[in-house]
């Protein structure tokens, strides 16, 4: 772990006659996403009355509610309560999945390109890849994308000067200083590393999502007949195991 | 056989919606929904449906479709020429059609969309607890896309209830203003007072930039104090938000989940309906207001939104309740004032 940085005291933004934002801070830090999940966590156990939902971002939550069961002032109390009081709060256990990808050649069309900017053999790359330990920042910009925040410095690129108008489902991506797992054939600029065959979104799954925000991710290489392999399984699943938040983590998000 | 109704010839842009689909955008799930919720209400209260059902919204310009099996009760909430079968009949009144027959809906007179209701909804199957079409996703509505001609809608009722037709007065509804309610926040902080005040003093137009998602003003540059760029977080419905250019977007019902842009305010409920009802070139105004007024607006469009029942009259002239219950719901003769 890193450095800690403390969190600053929460603030509360008007979003709205329907929705507040509680802000933890700025920017993209892992100890403060932690602590916006925590937070999330916090929010849903409480049962606030009227709160309709929740989105829960690199270091802020919108709270949307429904104004006829309550009113923005005491809701807002209420938040900023939880918010408060979260320096006592215990290390709560993280789902980390374990996703395969096959890097490299027709699944990651762009790791060459990607090791050849950063200086670095291709191997390296995927060695670093694969030995981060990613966090589902949040899901947003379409169903089931998740930003993965942890990328190693050494691998940090700006996008592509041109976006591709498709990349394939199940594309292990980066960009600038994150990554991502692209849930459907969608456009993207970010540089296409490999592929996974596990599915994060599918409509016919129950949940449907694979990934939560505040999940955690370590990527294993696979081959590509590993990776045809598991393809072909139905409803194929990737390995999950518990984890605890480390003691930093724990310290510099309750600071 | 399950009652259907075919679309003979679909307008524009029309698709399924609902409240939208509620609890998923922490997923990156668009809420999606009804683009004017007052409309759609009042489509499904002619039919007798509850507010949320799942209704046609159409843009500018409604859709044919021909019953196949029913009857069926259908009613559009538009200010549009309706015709069955080529002969003119009422809008705002709710027919019951039999096998075979067509029902024209013709284009817009004033208005972005209509709405147009039958009577049990559509027996599609929910996508995330909602039938509402977000088409950029695919997700929703008939597979995930807009009407289009051929497409058979399935209806949950076989055979409409057999009573009497129900009209709704579209006098009776608040007339809607170009002054557009907002609250600051959640970024005001990102702009100069010059430029708070240029979004709040002057005139905006609604451009040709406008769709669900989100609508494009035309108008004087908000000037940002700090750049426009912030770390992503969440939009709620009638963000208004302000890219490098200074004009301002609000967004809509299929807004994105989240965006990195900041958000200068957001336009209160009822009126986000409101501009999501003007074409391009009509001209708006904002006006701030705080969280108390805030939510004695929504609190009076909730009541409108109830009492939408109330205010329906038997289609053959003679009213369902007296002027004594209508007053009783607060919703006529001047208890209603402006876009409240």
């Amino acid at each position: 772990m890193s450095v800690t940085t403390p969190v600053p005291a929460p603030v509360l933004r008007a979003a709205g006659d329907s929705a507040l934002i509680v802000e933890l801070g700025d920017g993209i830090a892992p100890d403060l996403n932690a602590a916006v999940h925590r937070l999330d966590r916090r929010i849903a156990d409480a049962r606030l009355p009227g709160i309709v939902e929740t989105v829960p971002t690199y270091r802020s939550i919108l709270v949307q509610f429904d104004p006829a069961v309550t009113a923005a002032e005491p809701l807002g109390q209420a938040l900023l309560g939880l918010a408060t009081e979260m320096t006592q709060a215990a290390a709560e256990p993280q789902l980390r999945w374990i996703v395969p990808v096959c890097f490299g050649g027709a699944h990651g069309e762009d790791l060459d390109e990607v090791a050849r900017r950063c200086g670095l053999g291709t191997e390296e790359v995927v060695r670093l890849h694969c030995t981060a330990d990613y966090r589902v920042y949040m899901l947003g910009f379409s169903p089931g994308f998740a930003y993965l925040g942890g990328l190693p410095e050494m691998l940090h690129q700006p996008r592509r000067e041109n976006p591709r108008m498709v990349t394939p489902a199940g594309s292990v991506m980066q960009g600038g200083a994150q990554a991502a797992i692209s849930p459907i054939a969608m456009p993207s600029g970010w540089h296409l590393l490999g592929r996974t065959p596990a599915r994060t979104f599918d409509l016919k799954r129950e949940p449907p999502f694979l990934l939560a925000p505040g999940d955690r991710i370590r990527f294993t290489a696979i081959s590509a007949a590993e990776y045809d392999r598991l393809d072909g399984i139905s409803g194929y699943l990737p390995d999950c195991e518990t984890v605890t938040p480390s003691i930093a983590l724990m310290q510099g998000a309750a600071a | 056989m399950t009652t259907h109704l075919r679309v003979a010839a679909a307008g524009p842009s029309s698709t399924i919606q609902d409240r939208g689909r509620v609890g998923y955008q922490r997923y990156g799930v668009s809420v999606a929904g009804a683009a004017d919720p007052l409309l759609h209400a009042a489509a499904n209260a002619l039919v007798g449906n509850r507010p949320g059902e799942g209704a046609v919204e159409f843009t500018l310009a409604g859709d044919s479709v021909t019953v196949e099996g029913g009857p069926v009760r259908i009613a559009a909430a538009a200010d549009a020429d309706l015709t069955v079968d080529g002969d003119p009949v009422p809008g705002w009144t709710s027919l019951r059609l039999t096998d075979g027959q067509t029902l024209r809906i013709g284009h817009l007179r004033s208005g972005m969309r209509g709405y147009w209701a039958v009577e049990g909804g559509f027996a599609l199957q929910p996508v995330l607890g909602s039938v509402a079409t977000h088409i950029r996703s695919r997700m929703g509505g008939l597979d995930g896309g807009a009407l289009k001609a051929g497409d058979r809608l399935p209806l949950a009722l076989d055979q409409a209830a057999d009573r009497g037709e129900h009209c709704l007065d579209p006098s009776l509804l608040p007339a809607r203003g170009g002054r557009l309610r907002v609250m600051l926040g959640p970024q005001q902080e990102y702009f100069t007072p010059a430029g708070i005040e240029a979004f709040l003093e002057e005139d905006y137009t609604v451009s040709h930039e406008a769709d669900r998602m989100g609508c494009r003003l035309d108008g004087p540059a908000i000037e940002h104090a700090r750049g426009f760029n912030i770390t992503s977080d969440g939009i709620p419905l009638g963000a208004v938000q302000v890219p490098g250019t200074g004009r301002p977007i609000v967004l809509l019902a299929d807004r994105q989940t989240t965006g990195g842009y900041p958000k200068i305010a957001c336009v209160v409920g009822p009126d986000v309906a409101a501009l999501a009802q003007m074409r391009p070139g009509e001209r708006l105004r904002f006006a701030a207001v705080d969280a108390a007024e805030a939510g004695r607006i929504q609190a009076r469009h909730r009541e409108l939104v109830d009492g939408l029942p109330a205010l329906l009259q038997s289609a053959g002239g003679f009213a369902l309740y007296d002027s004594g219950r209508l007053l009783g719901f607060n919703l006529i003769g001047g208890a209603v004032t402006g876009w409240d």
